[in-house]
């Protein structure tokens, strides 16, 4: 079965897949969850504002981006921010943005929706009394937000936000259909070029599958040391 | 925005001579549907024996079940889908890898069985959960009644968690559907997958995709409202969710 297994292609590839691969899946899946959290605490914010027609926008927003699958999303994005850009610099053709930036904001705006239920989720589980309490206290809303609910509201939802970057972190594996060099990327070019794809895709998989294995037992872990403190 | 609109390209005949772009897409909306469900099938009958093999007293069967959701929910699902259908092969014995090379339809088969593997662990999770917030008593009261352990699960605990993970069952299901356009990189023309083609063949890019999100959309909108139905049917009465 793995009589004429060549781990030297492995070996050789090494430098290749994690410099260039795993260096442009990190940096994308740390940025996106970066952005995704920020943007997804604004749209959870507005969701949960009381102005109707803010909380609709929102609620449509999220609804959208999660009845889409992501490949979609991915191709939509890739084509449509070239125009946007020419739009808002009022260029006179679409513009050319890079591979990373177009997969970042199609990560992020992808992942805003997911980040943005949890984050309400995290700012429903804070009890009335809190804001009630801040606002005794003559806080403004932004600053009982700011101080009071937020924080408490990223503690509580830590463990599930992320998990939800682990998932990222596969689903960055999906800029594939762009030919982009992530991780994924980088083991199949070379799998494509030396003809050994069955040594390449293990590979990658016991990688990805290392990482996610450690992460997810690090969610376990401070799930636990979360559950006693309180 | 200069780009050059062009809504009729829909009744246009596609270069594939398979009539128009529209057929194309719907085309890939039916495999869409046929894979998405194909897998379902799969992932809720496994995912079910794993999830209550999370529940059994056995600490075997709680070890097995840990493993098969650990191995199937760490690894994304490209590179899940890739493992099936260019590693299998080479894998197996020759004749068997031949065989399955030379697999009519082969994307398709792999999508739906790679996809319902990969969403039984989720599955298989979500009815471990549901098990477990059934109240101990239930358990207690089928073995009272002299119900074997299958018997228990069969007539008891099942009815019961099946019922109480609809909603997140649903969402799996949507899950199911989205995740088939991942098969695009194995080959498979399915919606994701025509509308790609045919942005290629036309150039007409948002056309395509504002079509194929249409699309996406409608089945979202009907497969929630089918299990919404199936909700209100099998609510039990007494519970928040009963009349």
């Amino acid at each position: 079965m793995f009589s004429n297994f060549d781990f030297g292609v492995i070996i050789r590839a090494l430098p290749y897949l994690f410099y260039e691969g795993m260096s442009f899946t990190v940096m994308l899946t740390a940025l996106s969850a970066l952005g995704g959290l920020v943007f997804g605490t604004a749209i959870a914010l507005m969701r949960l504002s009381g102005l109707k027609t803010l909380g609709r926008i929102a609620g449509l927003y999220v609804d959208f981006m999660r009845s889409l699958p992501l490949v979609l999303v991915i191709f939509w994005f890739y084509f449509l921010v070239p125009y946007i850009g020419q739009w808002l610099t009022g260029a006179s053709r679409p513009i050319s943005v890079g591979a990373f930036a177009s997969s970042l904001i199609t990560f992020i705006m992808f992942e805003a929706a997911y980040f943005s239920e949890i984050m309400r989720a995290g700012i429903q589980s804070i009890s009335r009394g809190q804001p009630a309490a801040a606002n005794a206290l003559g806080l403004t809303y932004a600053q009982t937000m700011r101080y009071v609910v937020l924080p408490q509201a990223f503690r509580n939802m830590l463990p599930v936000l992320i998990t939800q970057t682990i998932v990222l972190f596969q689903d960055t594996s999906l800029v594939y259909v762009l030919s982009i060099t992530d991780f994924l990327g980088a083991a199949s070019k070379v799998a494509q070029r030396d003809g050994r794809l069955v040594e390449m895709y293990l590979f990658a998989a016991v990688v990805y599958f290392t990482i996610s294995c450690i992460a997810s037992f690090g969610v376990r872990r401070l799930q636990a040391r979360i559950a006693i403190l309180r | 925005m200069n780009y050059h609109w062009n809504w009729g390209i829909f009744f246009q005949p596609n270069p594939m001579g398979t009539g128009t772009y529209l057929d194309m897409l719907l085309s890939g909306l039916v495999l869409t549907l046929e894979t998405g469900m194909l897998a379902w099938i799969i992932a809720l009958i496994t995912g079910s024996v794993v999830g209550v093999l999370r529940t059994l007293p056995s600490k075997g069967a709680n070890w097995f079940g840990f493993c098969y959701v650990e191995f199937f929910r760490n690894m994304p699902l490209l590179v899940q889908l890739f493992l099936w259908f260019f590693v299998l092969p080479e894998l197996l014995p020759k004749s068997a890898g031949l065989w399955l090379k030379q697999l009519p339809n082969a994307p398709f088969w792999t999508a739906a069985i790679g996809i319902g593997f990969f969403m039984s662990a989720r599955v298989a999770v979500q009815l471990q959960a549901g098990i477990g917030s059934l109240p101990r008593g239930q358990k207690m009261a089928a073995t009272a009644l002299g119900l074997t352990t299958v018997q228990g699960y069969r007539y008891v605990l099942l009815p019961m968690a099946f019922r109480i993970i609809l909603p997140p069952l649903t969402s799996e299901f949507l899950n199911t559907i989205k995740n088939t356009a991942v098969a695009i990189t194995i080959g498979l023309l399915e919606l994701t997958g025509q509308a790609r083609s045919m942005q290629e063949f036309s150039f007409q890019v948002f056309e395509a995709f504002t079509a194929a999100t249409l699309l996406y959309l409608l089945v979202n909108a009907v497969v929630v409202t089918a299990m919404r139905f199936l909700e209100r049917h099998v609510a039990i009465p007494g519970y928040i969710t009963g009349k």
